[in-house]
């Protein structure tokens, strides 16, 4: 069977510098997949690139069966290819049910209707009350994203990318500057995540990684240097030198 | 309450040529016109100014060519309105269909000064174009007349000239109110907060930008054609940056991204214009300290201060 996400030979240069170099990457349906790797090693290049915010120089993605390498953003998204942020990007003047209201607005149906409010709309506000109650938040749906706590605004973010329903879901470092007990929840929220959809998971958190994870790939320097079952990845001696030997010092 | 209060406006405003001849200042029914006029204008502006967050210094552009396809239209004996508003809407349109499509594909200053400079050509070709008045401008002696026979409405008439923008200020206000809930509304204002961020979530955002750029540039021709009919003169001036100047401080005035800021906006300002020219040549100077009065200390316009209550 063909992996749901097929990338080929990518590649991404700024300058002289290649930030991704001829990368291949499979990411299977209904697995978690999650890239790792030290800083600079390119991972947020890689998801701009995947997610449509960044043109790639060469090399093929296929997602679902359709050649998306040169797609607009949206057009993935609709397509089913939705990523979330590091750094948390919300609609700052609206609530957080607000928020989640645009995300299922966004794929599903015209948003050039200008006539009737979409407040009416029963099945997109259910929707969106819905996944609300997903990430935890059912009870802060009117409380505007200003208010919210980081640890809400984290899952709001990766909330926001949950509620489209779409096949995979990039992940960019979704438990940045999260506490344990927030890090446990969303952990648990990422886990619940496979029987929906695919995740493509970049984190730095190791620890959390090997236990949501099916496979593992390593970036350092722009290339993918390994992909595999967490425990091989673990003690795969060039992934120890370039990068786990590192983070166990720490 | 609000509703009550809106109906009163309305009714008052409607009635305002008759109060204005019981009063003996009929007068002032040309200003009131001019002020309608510009409140549409302003509130066309207001759509892709506050709401889309696209600061658009070219808006005059729309408005003189909707001015400058209706006084033509007049002038080479065509005066059915109807023919007026078709050809405004596609002029306006195209135009807006062409310097958006380009336009949009920038960001921030460039695209300030890029909906700027295709102002100012539009300014310059209606300069050059002799044909029509060229420099000098151009006067028409007839005026839309709306429908045919016993029922035609002749905009001539600066009664049914005054109620006819009143009704389009009414219409585009309606409309306005229903957009801004709506999924476009909705989508527009996302876009407006985090265009990177909306577009990753599925929306197709230099699409539904375009379609708010154009439908603003349509709106603010069908001012200008409202325009040319009260003034029976049209002249590249209603194209100068200056006068898009004035439609971006009519809206920060009146209320950026509020419904009522583009009308609130023209009332203020040329109400102000018309008592302080009339007591002193240096109006503007005392206007430029209303202006920075409501930057400093209404950040959403006179329209946040009625909100706030």
């Amino acid at each position: 069977m063909a992996a749901l996400l097929e990338v080929r030979g990518l590649v991404k240069r700024f300058g002289a510098l290649v930030a991704t170099d001829e990368v291949d990457l499979d990411v299977q349906a209904g697995e978690v997949h999650a890239l790792i790797g030290p800083n600079g090693a390119g991972k947020t290049t890689l998801v701009a690139q995947l997610g449509g915010q960044l043109a790639s120089d060469r090399g093929t993605i296929v997602f679902d069966g359709a050649a998306i390498t040169r797609w607009t953003a949206h057009r993935r998204a609709q397509r089913g290819l939705v990523r979330s942020f590091q750094v948390t990007r919300l609609f700052g003047s609206a609530s957080a049910h607000a928020n989640v209201a645009l995300a299922v607005q966004a794929v599903s149906g015209s948003s050039l209707r200008a006539w009737r409010p979409v407040a009416l709309e029963r099945a997109l506000q259910a929707r969106a009350h819905a996944v609300l109650a997903e990430i935890g938040l059912g009870a802060r749906a009117d409380a505007p994203v200003d208010a919210l706590s980081h640890g809400e605004r984290r899952a709001l973010e990766v909330g926001m990318a949950l509620a489209s329903r779409p096949r995979l879901v990039l992940l960019d470092e979704p438990m940045a500057g999260l506490g344990h007990e927030e890090s446990t929840r969303m952990e648990a929220l990422v886990a619940s995540l496979r029987a929906t959809s695919a995740v493509l998971l970049i984190e730095h958190d190791v620890d959390a990684v090997f236990r949501l994870a099916d496979r593992v790939s390593v970036l350092v320097g722009g290339r993918v240097i390994t992909t595999g079952a967490p425990d091989a990845v673990r003690r795969d001696p060039t992934v120890i030198a370039a990068y786990l030997g590192e983070a166990d010092e720490l | 309450m609000r509703r009550a209060a809106v109906i009163v406006l309305a009714v008052l405003a409607a009635a305002l040529p008759w109060l204005l001849q019981a009063l003996g200042l009929d007068f002032y029914l040309s200003l009131a016109n001019r002020i309608v006029v510009a409140a549409i204008a302003a509130t066309s502006l207001n759509l892709v100014l506050g709401y889309g967050g696209l600061v658009s210094f070219g808006h005059a552009a729309f408005v003189g060519l909707g001015a400058y396809a209706t006084g033509i239209l007049v002038s080479e004996g065509v005066t059915s309105g109807w023919a007026h508003l078709g050809a405004t809407l596609l002029v306006a349109g195209v135009a807006a269909l062409l310097i958006g499509a380009i336009s949009l594909r920038t960001r921030g200053v460039y695209f300030i000064m890029i909906t700027l400079a295709f102002a100012q050509m539009l300014f310059y070709l209606a300069n050059s174009i002799k044909g029509y008045g060229g420099d000098e401008g151009l006067n028409i002696r007839a005026r839309s007349v709306l429908g045919a026979g016993a029922f035609a409405l002749d905009l001539k008439n600066p009664v049914v000239c005054y109620e006819a923008a009143l009704v389009v200020l009414a219409l585009v206000l309606a409309a306005l109110a229903r957009f801004v809930p709506s999924r476009f509304g909705r989508a527009v204002l996302a876009i407006r907060d985090d265009d990177l961020r909306a577009e990753a979530l599925g929306f197709p955002t230099y699409r539904l930008k375009l379609v708010l750029f154009v439908a603003a540039g349509m709106l603010g021709g069908v001012a200008g054609a409202l325009g040319v009919n009260q003034q029976g003169y049209v002249s590249p001036n209603v194209l100068h940056w200056t006068q898009s100047g004035t439609f971006m401080v009519m809206v920060i005035l009146g209320g950026v991204a509020s419904v009522w800021g583009g009308v609130i906006g023209a009332v203020v300002l040329l109400l102000l214009q018309e008592v302080l020219g009339a007591w002193t040549e240096y109006w503007a100077f005392w206007t430029g300290w209303v202006l920075l009065a409501a930057v400093l200390f209404a950040r959403r316009g006179l329209a946040g201060l009625f909100a706030a209550r």
